[in-house]
C-alpha cells in the first residue's frame, strides 16, 4: 500500500469559475491526523468537499488512494427537521456496503448499536432528530462516521455548537480512529484545540498558507499572513495568473520570505 | 346512516368508478405530496399542476377530449417545465423556486391560450376542475398505473429519497444517485398530478397531493407513519366529498379538497403538533 493517501497537484476548486481554493499543491500521508484550520470564507468546506468528490477541480487534481471515504458535512448542511429517528440518521452510514436496496443484516444491527454505544448514544436509537441537543445530534453523526468504517475520514466543523463534554469524547474517538491507522482531516477553529490534538495543520486562506507539523504552521507570522485574505466572492475578479507553486509542505521560511505573501493571498 | 353512507356507492357505477379512482389516487398522491413538503417543495406542486395545462390542452385540440392524448401532453410539459428550471438554477446563480415561477407562469399562460383559441367554456372547465364522476376505463386504468409505478419508485428509492433531503451532501459523497433521484420524484410528481386532472382537475389535482401531506405533519414525526396518516386523510376525504356531491349536489373535486382543507384545520388546531398542544400554557412539564 503507499504511504500517500491524498495527493493534491495544483489543484483549484470553486463555484461558477470562481476559485474557492487555489493553487493546493502537497500530500496527506495515510493515518495523519489534520487540522484544517482558516477564517470563514478560506476555502476549507470546499477543500473538503473537493476531496469527498461532491465537487469537480477547475483545474489542477487530486489524486487519491483510499479504500472507503467517510464525509461528516457541517451540521448545518443536515435538515435535523426531517422527522427521522436516530437510528434512521446513523444506518445512511450502510450505504457504501449496503447501497439503495441492500437489507441491514442482524450483524449490521449489532454493529450500529455498538457504534451507538461508542458515541454514548445508547438508548437513543428510536428518538427523533429534532429532540437532540447539538451536542448529542454531534455524536449521532460520528456513529455514522464510525459505521462507515472508512480509511479516510473527512470531519467538517464538528465540534461547532457542542459542549466541552462532548467535544472531550468525540476528541477520544478522533483519535481512537487515528491510532487504527485512518487518516483524518478535520475542520477546526479553536487553535488551543489544533495544537493540542493535531499533529500536522493545513492553515489556508484560500491557499494554503503553511501546512506541515503544527508547531511549524501556527505562528504568529502564519496567522497574521491567513487572515490578510479577500474574503468576498469578487464579481470582477480578475483571471489567476499565477504560476503553480512549489509542492507544500515545505519549509515554513519560504513562505516567510516571500514578503508578497500577503498580497498574493489577496487575490482571487 | 348506513344507507346515506353506502347507498350511493351500492346504486350508481359512477359513484362506483368515482370511488375507486379517487381512492386510488388517495393512495398514490399523499406519499408523494410528504415527500415535497419535506423537500419543501410544496408550493412546487402547486406550480407544477398549473404547469402541465399547456401539454394537455395541445392533447384536447388535437384529439379531443381523449384521455391519453391529453395525458401524455401534460406529462411531456410538465417534465419540460421541471427539468427546465432545475437547468436554470443549477447552471446559474438563480434559485429553482425563482425559475419555477418564470417557467410555470409562461406554461400557465400558454395554456389558458391554447385552450381558449379553440373549445367552449365547457372544456376548459374540464380541463381546469375535471370530474370524477365521469371517470370512464382508460381513466381508471391509468390512475392506477401510476399508483403501481408510484409504489414501486418509492419502494425503491425510498432510502435515496430519505438521504436526499436529510442529509443531501453525506448522499452525494457515497453515492451518484442523488441527482437521478430527484429527476425521478419530480417525475413521480407530474404523473399523480397529471393523473389527478382527469378526476379533479388541473388546478386542484394537487390538493389531493398536499392537503394530507401537509395535515399529517401535525400527528406524527416518522417518514413512515407520515406516508400512512396522508393516505389515510386522503382516503377520508375522497369518501367524504364524494359523498358530500352526491347528497349535497356538489361538484366533486372541490368537495374532496374542501374535505381534505376540513382535515388540516382540524388537525393544524388539534393535533398532538398542532397550534393548540404547542400554544396552550401548561403547568406540568416532563422530566426529560
Amino acid at each position: 500500500m503507499r504511504s500517500t493517501c491524498l495527493e493534491f497537484k495544483d489543484l483549484t476548486l470553486g463555484y461558477q469559475r470562481h476559485a474557492a481554493v487555489h493553487h493546493l499543491s502537497g500530500v496527506v500521508e495515510r493515518g495523519s491526523l489534520t487540522a484544517v484550520v482558516g477564517a470563514n470564507g478560506s476555502g476549507k468546506s470546499t477543500l473538503m468537499k473537493g476531496v469527498a468528490g461532491i465537487l469537480k477541480p477547475i483545474s489542477g487534481s487530486i489524486d487519491a488512494a483510499f479504500r472507503r471515504l467517510a464525509y461528516l458535512p457541517q451540521q448545518s448542511d443536515i435538515d435535523r427537521s426531517f422527522p427521522a429517528r436516530v437510528i434512521d440518521l446513523v444506518s445512511l452510514g450502510f450505504w457504501q456496503e449496503r447501497g439503495l436496496l441492500g437489507r441491514i443484516t442482524r450483524s449490521d444491527k449489532t454493529r450500529l448499536f455498538a457504534c451507538l454505544a461508542a458515541v454514548g448514544l445508547s438508548g437513543f436509537e428510536t428518538r427523533s432528530l429534532d429532540s437532540l441537543s447539538g451536542g448529542q445530534m454531534q455524536r449521532a453523526l460520528f456513529a455514522r462516521t464510525m459505521l462507515q468504517d472508512a480509511d479516510l475520514i473527512l470531519l467538517d466543523e464538528p465540534f461547532n455548537a457542542v459542549d466541552e463534554r462532548t467535544i472531550r469524547d468525540l476528541l477520544a474517538l478522533i483519535r481512537q480512529w487515528a491510532d487504527e491507522g485512518r487518516t483524518i482531516l478535520c475542520v477546526l477553529h479553536d487553535h488551543a484545540l489544533v495544537k493540542s490534538h493535531f499533529p500536522q495543520t493545513l492553515l489556508m486562506a484560500r491557499k494554503p498558507v503553511a501546512w506541515g507539523r503544527t508547531a511549524d504552521v501556527m505562528t504568529p507570522d502564519h496567522l497574521s499572513a491567513a487572515r490578510t485574505f479577500q474574503e468576498a466572492w469578487d464579481e470582477n475578479a480578475g483571471w489567476c495568473e499565477e504560476p503553480a507553486p512549489a509542492l507544500l509542505p515545505q519549509p515554513a521560511e519560504d513562505l516567510l520570505h516571500d514578503r508578497d505573501v500577503a498580497r498574493r493571498a489577496a487575490h482571487v | 346512516m348506513f344507507e346515506w353512507l353506502v347507498s350511493p356507492f351500492l346504486e350508481y357505477g359512477f359513484m362506483q368508478r368515482a370511488l375507486l379512482g379517487s381512492l386510488v389516487l388517495s393512495v398514490s398522491c399523499a406519499p408523494v405530496g410528504v415527500f415535497l413538503m419535506l423537500r419543501r417543495m410544496s408550493l412546487t406542486g402547486d406550480a407544477m399542476s398549473h404547469a402541465i395545462l399547456p401539454g394537455a390542452a395541445i392533447g384536447f385540440l388535437l384529439f379531443g377530449l381523449e384521455i391519453m392524448p391529453m395525458t401524455i401532453g401534460g406529462l411531456v410539459v410538465g417534465l419540460l417545465v421541471a427539468l427546465g428550471s432545475g437547468f436554470v438554477s443549477r447552471f446559474t446563480v438563480q434559485k429553482e423556486d425563482a425559475s419555477m415561477a418564470a417557467f410555470y407562469l409562461i406554461s400557465l399562460a400558454v395554456g389558458v391560450l391554447l385552450v381558449s383559441w379553440r373549445g367552449s367554456s365547457v372544456d376548459l372547465m374540464h380541463v381546469l376542475f375535471g370530474s370524477v364522476l365521469a371517470l370512464n376505463d382508460e381513466a381508471l386504468a391509468l390512475i392506477l398505473g401510476i399508483a403501481v409505478v408510484t409504489f414501486l419508485a418509492l419502494g425503491i428509492f425510498w432510502r435515496a429519497l430519505v438521504a436526499e433531503c436529510l442529509d443531501p451532501l453525506f448522499l452525494r459523497s457515497v453515492s451518484r444517485i442523488g441527482g437521478p433521484t430527484h429527476v425521478l420524484f419530480l417525475v413521480l410528481v407530474v404523473l399523480n398530478l397529471v393523473g389527478g386532472f382527469q378526476a379533479l382537475g388541473t388546478l386542484l389535482s394537487v390538493g389531493l397531493m398536499m392537503l394530507p401531506a401537509v395535515a399529517s405533519r401535525f400527528w406524527s414525526n416518522d417518514v413512515r407513519a407520515l406516508c400512512g396518516i396522508a393516505i389515510a386523510i386522503a382516503v377520508v376525504s375522497s369518501l367524504g366529498g364524494l359523498l358530500l356531491s352526491y347528497h349535497a349536489s356538489m361538484p366533486s373535486g372541490p368537495a374532496i379538497i374542501m374535505v381534505a382543507g376540513v382535515a388540516y384545520l382540524f388537525s393544524a388546531l388539534f393535533g398532538r403538533r398542532g397550534v393548540l398542544a404547542s400554544a396552550l400554557p401548561s403547568r406540568r412539564h416532563t422530566s426529560a
